[in-house]
């Protein structure tokens, strides 16, 4: 994986003291709360209900063991114990003490970690498909490029004070698992006709109170123009982005305000100008950064087979978590496998420290020391030979990590909601348990099938609540919590959002009316293959609202 | 009726103002007020301390009494005053139940 360079660390360590020394003028009370506020945010530090929240940056997901173990005594002494994974493919403190944050930068930073830019009208920790260098079905590793990207947008002068936040996410495989139609700018890496990489280019995308879906602008962008191209994007949004709305500030308002057509004209002519500059990457430069990546060299372990066949026998829990939570990878003695942070009841993207610890332990055991962080809030080990899958199975089991319902029902996506965020209008994390908790039998989960359902507690959508197959949005009304439904919304290549079914649940009634809808796309669809959102996209809304709402339906 | 919320700021912990006229990290210690006079008081406290870079994020807040118990309006501000509802070892509840 990426090593910082010379460059690097000095610019890391030299925030780490900068910030030092912001947050010990603030404690003595030499600079006032007005002047301190943007800085904390530049570096990470929001506050929330019950104390300060260090925000950190996984870029694209991707960890060693020796960061991860690094979070994980930073949840042991200075905060209480546990992290929260987010969407964003970042993990999330909720305790720490201010006076402790610069401590904890210190700490990062001596693994190659920072919270910079993961707050703030800039470019945000670039996010890349979790199965990336590992999945069968991928053109190539998009994550050089994400790096790439990282170089060169921190603290990049130009668009560090953009109109609103900015996040982009890359995707190597026609598949999408980084929900690229959901971002800013979101790049599918792939190759044209003459074997040649590069990106088809989408923007706009972007959730909060206005979902939108992101659209192409370019069909192949050959890769060496990456930074050009992207320079030309921020340009023009830079330029023409609104400033007098921070509702209608987002990339996704500019591109729907000016048209698609027009929008990408417009990046093309900004281009036309930049485009052979000093920002074309030279062919040196690609493959320097790609050699950062370059896979662990996979031995043959062609006896995974026999193994395999041989443990699935003896132990059905192993088969069901082999049949949900491991995927193949592009090397038939291995597999990549999903560690679920998902487990029946508890806090969807929470571990605690002995768990990362643990994690960290079995990835330099049977993994190449290497983890990923995924947008759906849980960790991957993107290399394992299926050889040693019983062994790292029995290890999960030993830390409680072993829950087979990746892409199930329970596989929920939820915000921190309001039992952590100063945003959040309702909950978040107890619905997701209350649903986890109704939805527990594996045998009904797996007749289910794969089910994305997604939780935010406001209209921010932290939670992807607009691209959950089903989505929940927690409102206030009359100082209530009240959940809104959506159905057939998605996050992959066929990204859609979902439409607001009717009148919203209390939080007593939000789960029988999830139990609902399932049971009326059980009871309609045309069988075990036809999934959730196939069938909400073949039936529409109707049956939904008619088994929601009945009578009152008509009677409206 | 209203009480005084802040949060610290050298750790972000949240406070209510009690009429011993400290920040206390309990709701149970708030100082109540049911009047205008009051509420300016308790307004000209919390500015004083956000001046004074004692607390940051200042805010008068609806209350009733339950029993005798502060028992916040909004749910937002109940879950302040006690802690995540998912991990009842964190928070001010932890601290109640030992
Ligand atoms: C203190 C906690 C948080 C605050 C204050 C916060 C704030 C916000 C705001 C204001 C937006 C709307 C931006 C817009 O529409 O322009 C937003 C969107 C978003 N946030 Fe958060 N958030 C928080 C926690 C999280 C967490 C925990 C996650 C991941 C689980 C997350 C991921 C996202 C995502 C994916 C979006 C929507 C994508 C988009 O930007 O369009 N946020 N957040
Ligand atoms: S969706 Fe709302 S409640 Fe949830 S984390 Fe984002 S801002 Fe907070």
């Amino acid at each position: 994986m990426y090593r910082y360079d010379e460059f690097d660390t000095d610019f890391v360590n030299a925030r780490v003291a900068e910030f030092t020394d912001q947050v010990d003028r603030r404690l003595a009370g030499e600079i006032t709360e007005d002047q301190f506020r943007p800085l904390r945010l530049m570096n990470g530090v929001y506050l929330q209900l019950h104390a300060y929240m260090l925000r950190i940056a996984i870029p694209y997901g991707t960890l060693n063991t020796g960061q991860l173990r690094m979070l994980a005594h930073i949840a042991r002494k200075y905060d209480k114990g546990y992290g929260h994974f987010t969407t964003r493919q970042n993990i999330q403190f909720n305790w720490p003490a201010l006076s402790d944050i610069p401590a904890i930068l210190a700490d990062l930073a001596s693994v190659e970690m920072h919270a910079i830019q993961t707050s703030g009208n800039c470019i945000r920790n670039v996010t890349a498909d979790h199965f990336a260098g590992a999945a069968a079905d991928e053109v190539a590793d998009p994550r050089p490029y994400a790096e790439i990207l990282r170089q060169w947008s921190s603290v990049h002068p130009e668009f560090s004070f953009l109109p609103r936040k900015f996040k982009i996410a890359v995707t190597g495989a026609e598949r999408d698992r980084a929900a690229i139609q959901t971002h800013d700018i979101g790049l599918h890496l792939k190759k044209n006709a003459e074997g040649e990489l590069g990106f088809a280019v989408y923007v706009g995308g972007g959730q909060g109170r206005t979902p939108m879906i992101a659209k192409k602008i370019r069909d192949f962008l050959p890769e060496k123009h990456l930074l050009s191209y992207a320079t030309a994007i921020l340009r023009v949004y830079n330029l023409y982005g609104r400033r007098d709305n921070k509702y209608k500030a987002r990339i996704k308002i500019l591109v729907h305000e000016t048209g698609t057509e027009e929008f990408a004209r417009q990046v093309e002519a900004e281009w036309e100008a930049l485009k052979d500059n000093e920002l074309t990457l030279p062919e040196a430069d690609i493959q320097a950064i790609n050699a950062y990546f370059a896979p662990p060299e996979l031995t043959a372990r062609p006896e995974g087979d026999q193994a395999v066949k041989l443990a699935r026998l003896d132990s059905k829990s192993f088969a069901d978590w082999v049949d949900q939570n491991v995927i193949t990878h592009r090397h038939p003695d291995y597999a990549a496998v999903t560690i679920s942070l998902k487990g029946i009841g508890e806090a969807p993207g929470d571990a605690s420290d002995s768990q990362m610890e643990a994690v960290a332990d079995i990835a330099d055991q049977y993994a190449f020391g290497e983890i990923r962080v995924s947008h759906e809030q849980n960790l991957i080990l993107p290399h394992v030979a299926r050889a040693d899958l019983k062994a790292v199975y029995d290890a999960l089991v030993e830390i409680e990590l072993a829950t087979p319902n990746s892409g199930l029902i329970t596989d929920i996506i939820a915000c921190p909601g309001l039992d952590y965020c100063a945003l959040a209008n309702a909950r978040s994390i107890s619905v997701a348990q209350d649903i986890s908790t109704r939805f527990a039998d594996l045998t009904r989960q797996r007749d289910i099938g794969e089910l994305k359902l997604k939780i935010s507690g406001c209209i921010n959508a932290c939670g992807h609540h607009h691209v959950g197959h089903i989505g929940i949005l927690g409102v206030e009304k009359k100082g209530a919590e009240l959940y809104q439904v959506t159905l057939g919304g998605s996050a992959d290549e066929h990204t859609s959002v979902g439409e607001i079914i009717g009148r919203g649940f209390g939080p007593d009634e939000i789960t029988d009316a999830i139990e609902t809808v399932v049971e009326t796309y059980l009871a309609q669809r045309l069988d075990k293959s036809e999934n959730f959102l196939a069938a909400y996209r073949r039936l529409g809304p109707a049956p939904f609202k008619e088994a929601l709402y009945g009578g009152e339906a008509k009677a409206a | 009726m209203k009480v005084l919320t802040a949060n610290r700021l050298t750790d972000g912990e949240a406070v209510w103002f009690s009429p011993g006229k400290f920040w206390a990290e309990t709701i149970a210690e708030a100082d109540v007020v049911d009047d205008k006079a009051g509420e300016a008081e308790l307004e000209a406290a919390g500015k004083a301390a956000f001046a004074n870079n004692e607390v940051v994020d200042v805010e008068l807040i609806d209350v009733e009494l339950v029993d005798g118990d502060i028992r916040p309006i909004r749910l937002r501000e109940r879950i302040r005053a006690a802690g995540p509802t998912n991990r009842l070892d964190l928070g001010k509840q932890a601290r109640t139940a030992a």
